[in-house]
């Protein structure tokens, strides 16, 4: 049964990674702000330059 | 497609001026200017987000000249190297997700560009740019051309790189981290179930759970113990007072329970409320990067000013001033410096600094303040102080107006605790005093119950998740609160004191129209001359209106009181005044005329735009009946009587008020124990602002200059006022009955703590569900409340 230390253990360092990692995000300014990221994923990652005729809305 | 709106804009497009390229219709060149740049460039995708979403280029040929300074640009940067320099810059425009787009697509535009990213809530876009390939200076042009002008004033002259405080989101990670973590661990405990195994790791998952507890109890609820401490000192108990008690009790007691065996504890509990609580404060915690509500007029100043030496023009920081200089101001430029102006004439609005509307005429040789806006050509000055000498830095460093705001508000919640706590420390030492009577252990664990069980989390809570939302609303509304404490405030308010100029004044004042039959160059020169003679305020209005022309000699004037003027000028017989005056029918649309005739026939009138706020007579009328409501102006009594007609009756009107004399005023409200609301705009109400129980200050453009403040409000919505202030009430009634909910969770509570009978699991169940329906119950109430008229 001591396998339960084991496994303890490894879920809590597993879980101290993820909390190492949100730490790190946070320092590098991933969470100051919120919205843009949000509307930048959702733009083409290239347009085409002869398309702009069609593109009417 | 909308014809009768701007494609890049969306303005009302006036069927004259209206210019169609490529099917689409702009209102004017400027918009079809930026919308070729962008289908040159591939970029038309601009108009796909967003309808209409673009701004009109603004010619600002010269303004930032200053960017070819190397010192000044070098302040300016974020990060500098030979091929790669990194500029912020602040671009009030950024509004919609097109705005992101071309933004961060300005590559496309320009091949110095590297890359570029923008903030959307700080409105900033970082531009990584190739210095040998692209200027500065370029850039910022580049940018004014498709409708993005940043905005560069003395502000990020000097502004350091700000630290952003980030630690409630790490004590937020960290608790829960320890939450999650514990409640995991604590399950086979709660189900009590007699089980060999279970037994067996007993002992390790409770030093486990212990070890997990450290970090939440230590590190991320510091906040609370240090707040805690303070309030002490002060000699106050506030609500953070209850909360440390709580969770220390709560540490202790869980310590001491699986050291000897007890029990497995509270610290479920203790982590769970930890981060609720913690989110709270994250909740509340709603900034507005983007504004900034302790401007001085630093941010209003320009950066830089061009300077003459030997007939050239040069560009110099503005803090390199020094006296003797000559400068060069171009129209609607500031005046950094105190000076004596060279060139012939100009004017002068000072309508910033001293609330007075109209212009200042000076004449060569005049001294000019620092703070006006120069309206005339561009003219010459010579400096005669440096800037920090001058008269508005000097009234800007003035005692009164430095003057920080020290006064602490007792908040809602502090009222509360201030009984809370002697009275939950009451119950626990009259319910020990009783169970030791009857059993030592059981009573020590009583205490030590009534004290955890009635830690005031719901009720801490309550508030800030309330005032949190509110903020929101109010934001989405367009009233930008400095923090929480502003609501409270707002609802206490029973005296209301208005600023005239450029507060229930629009600052585009001199909308003139003319209506009627064509008149010529020479008839309005006649009507000139003939308005020169009289100093009535709308002939003075019109006067500056009409173009400059040479004024002839009037014969027979004569001002008849209340209705017009009239003339003779080289043989013309003039009328100007009211429509009886001239013969006409009264008008019957609410508007301020002046009608002309010449000659007894009937020319046309100029229409002088209503230059009160819309919907100023009904808020007034709504205002009038809860508040007091006073007006103080920095100009003179001109319009008392149109002012007379749009109030309330028994309205006081001050006029002629100097800002040190307005800072006063609200003073002399206060003593008489009123909570005064002062809703103004420019540098000349700072002071009262900063007095008042309530500085709201309006801006045109909120994102451009506001004195510093406790809340901003946008132009637009200055007829929703008496909304905002019945909403800031509803707000306090929601908190009140939030609080009376949480209470009875305590009293739930305590019947199980002071009956000795309170288990963890309890707690566990306890403390949640009541952080869950006083948040549900809050915003519900806000948003309830928020969609009353």
């Amino acid at each position: 049964m001591s396998v339960i230390y084991l496994l303890i253990t490894i879920s809590i360092i597993v879980a101290l990674l993820f909390l190492y990692a949100f730490i790190k995000a946070v320092k590098q300014g991933q969470f100051d702000d919120d919205y843009t990221p949000s509307v930048r994923m959702l733009f083409d990652d290239e347009t085409k330059p002869n398309d702009n005729k069609t593109n009417k809305d | 497609m909308n014809t009768h709106n701007c494609f890049h804009c969306g303005l009302i497009i006036e069927k004259k001026e209206e210019i169609v390229f490529e099917q689409k219709s702009f209102c004017c060149n400027g918009c079809k200017t930026v919308y070729e740049i962008f289908s040159l460039n591939g970029l038309t995708d601009y108009y796909n987000f967003e309808k209409a979403p673009g701004a009109t280029p603004q010619d600002i040929k010269g303004k930032y000249d200053f960017l070819e300074n190397e010192a000044i640009v070098n302040r300016l940067l974020d990060f500098k190297e030979e091929h790669t320099h990194i500029i912020s810059l602040y671009i009030p425009h950024i509004h919609c997700s097109s705005c992101i787009w071309i933004l961060e697509n300005l590559h496309r535009l320009c091949p110095g560009i590297s890359s570029s990213q923008v903030n959307f809530h700080e409105k900033k876009a970082r531009i990584l740019f190739n210095p040998q390939v692209v200027s500065l200076t370029q850039i910022v042009y580049l940018l004014n051309s498709i409708g993005y002008e940043p905005y560069i004033s003395l502000d990020n002259y000097d502004s350091q790189k700000k630290n952003v405080d980030r630690s409630l989101i790490y004590k937020l990670g960290v608790a829960f981290f320890c939450f999650g973590n514990i409640m995991l661990l604590s399950f086979p405990e709660y189900f009590e179930v007699e089980e060999y195994w279970l037994d067996n790791y007993r002992g390790f998952f409770r030093w486990l759970i212990f070890a997990l507890a450290l970090p939440s109890f230590i590190y991320a609820a510091s906040g609370y113990y240090v707040s805690a401490f303070k309030s002490i000192r002060a000699g106050m108990l506030n609500i953070d007072i209850p909360i440390a008690l709580g969770l220390v009790v709560m540490f202790v007691r869980s310590t001491v329970d699986i050291v000897f065996g007890y029990g497995s504890g509270f610290f479920d509990s203790l982590a769970g409320l930890v981060f609720f609580m913690l989110l709270g404060r994250l909740f509340q915690q709603k900034t507005y990067n983007f504004l900034s509500f302790e401007r001085d007029f630093k941010s209003y100043f320009p950066i830089a000013v061009t300077k003459i030496v030997g007939g050239q023009e040069i560009a110099i920081p503005v803090y390199d001033v020094v006296m003797g200089d000559r400068l060069l101001i171009r129209n609607s430029e500031l005046i950094p410096v105190d000076g004596i102006l060279m060139s012939d004439t100009t004017s002068i609005d000072y309508s910033f600094v001293t609330g007075e509307a109209e212009p200042i005429t000076k004449k060569s040789g005049d001294k000019i303040y620092a703070g006006g806006r120069q309206m005339g050509p561009v003219v010459e000055m010579q400096v005669l102080s440096s800037v920090s000498q001058s008269y508005l830095t000097q009234l800007w460093s003035n005692e009164v107006f430095a003057k920080k705001d020290n006064r602490t508000y007792k908040t809602l919640t502090d009222t509360i605790s201030r009984y809370f706590t002697p009275v939950l420390l009451l119950i626990a030492v009259v319910s020990f005093s009783i169970w030791i009577f009857i059993d030592t252990t059981t009573a020590f664990n009583v205490f030590t119950a009534v004290l955890i069980v009635a830690c005031p989390c719901a009720l801490a809570l309550s508030a800030p998740f309330t005032v949190g939302n509110v903020l929101r609303i109010m934001g989405n509304r367009k009233l930008y609160l400095k923090n929480a404490t502003v609501i409270e405030q707002m609802a206490k308010v029973d005296t209301i004191v208005f600023d005239k100029t450029g507060t229930i004044t629009t600052n585009k004042k001199s909308e003139i129209t003319y209506q009627g039959e064509y008149i010529d160059n020479k008839e309005r020169a006649f009507i000139k001359s003939l308005l020169r003679g009289s100093n009535h305020p709308l002939s003075r209005r019109l006067y500056e209106f009409l173009p400059a022309s040479q004024l002839l000699p009037v014969d027979d004037f004569k001002e008849v009181t209340g209705k017009g003027i009239q003339g003779t000028i080289d043989g013309f017989y003039i009328r100007i005044g009211s429509a009886a005056f001239v013969g006409e029918e009264p008008d019957t649309v609410l508007q301020t005329n002046v009608h002309i005739s010449i000659n007894r026939n009937y020319q046309g009138k100029y229409v002088f735009d209503n230059q009160y706020r819309d919907g100023l007579g009904e808020l007034f009328a709504q205002l009038g009946k809860g508040y007091e409501l006073k007006i103080l102006s920095g100009d003179n009594e001109g319009e008392r009587e149109i002012l007379q007609s749009l109030l309330p009756k028994g309205t006081e009107l001050i006029f002629n008020q100097k800002p040190e004399q307005k800072l006063a005023y609200i003073e002399q409200l206060q003593q008489q124990g009123k909570n005064v609301m002062m809703v103004g705009d420019g540098l000349n109400d700072a002071g009262a602002l900063a007095q008042s129980n309530v500085g709201i200050s309006i801006s045109e453009n909120v994102n451009v200059f506001s004195p510093a403040c406790d809340g901003i409000l946008d132009a637009s919505q200055f007829k929703k006022l008496g909304w905002f202030l019945k909403f800031s009430k509803n707000t306090i009634t929601t908190i009140k009955l939030s609080f009376t909910l949480s209470l009875l969770y305590n009293v739930v509570g305590l019947s199980f703590a002071v009956t000795g009978k309170l288990q963890p699991l309890t707690a566990a169940i306890i403390m949640p569900l009541s952080t869950i329906t006083i948040v549900s119950f809050v915003t519900l109430m806000s948003n309830y409340f928020a969609r009353r008229r």
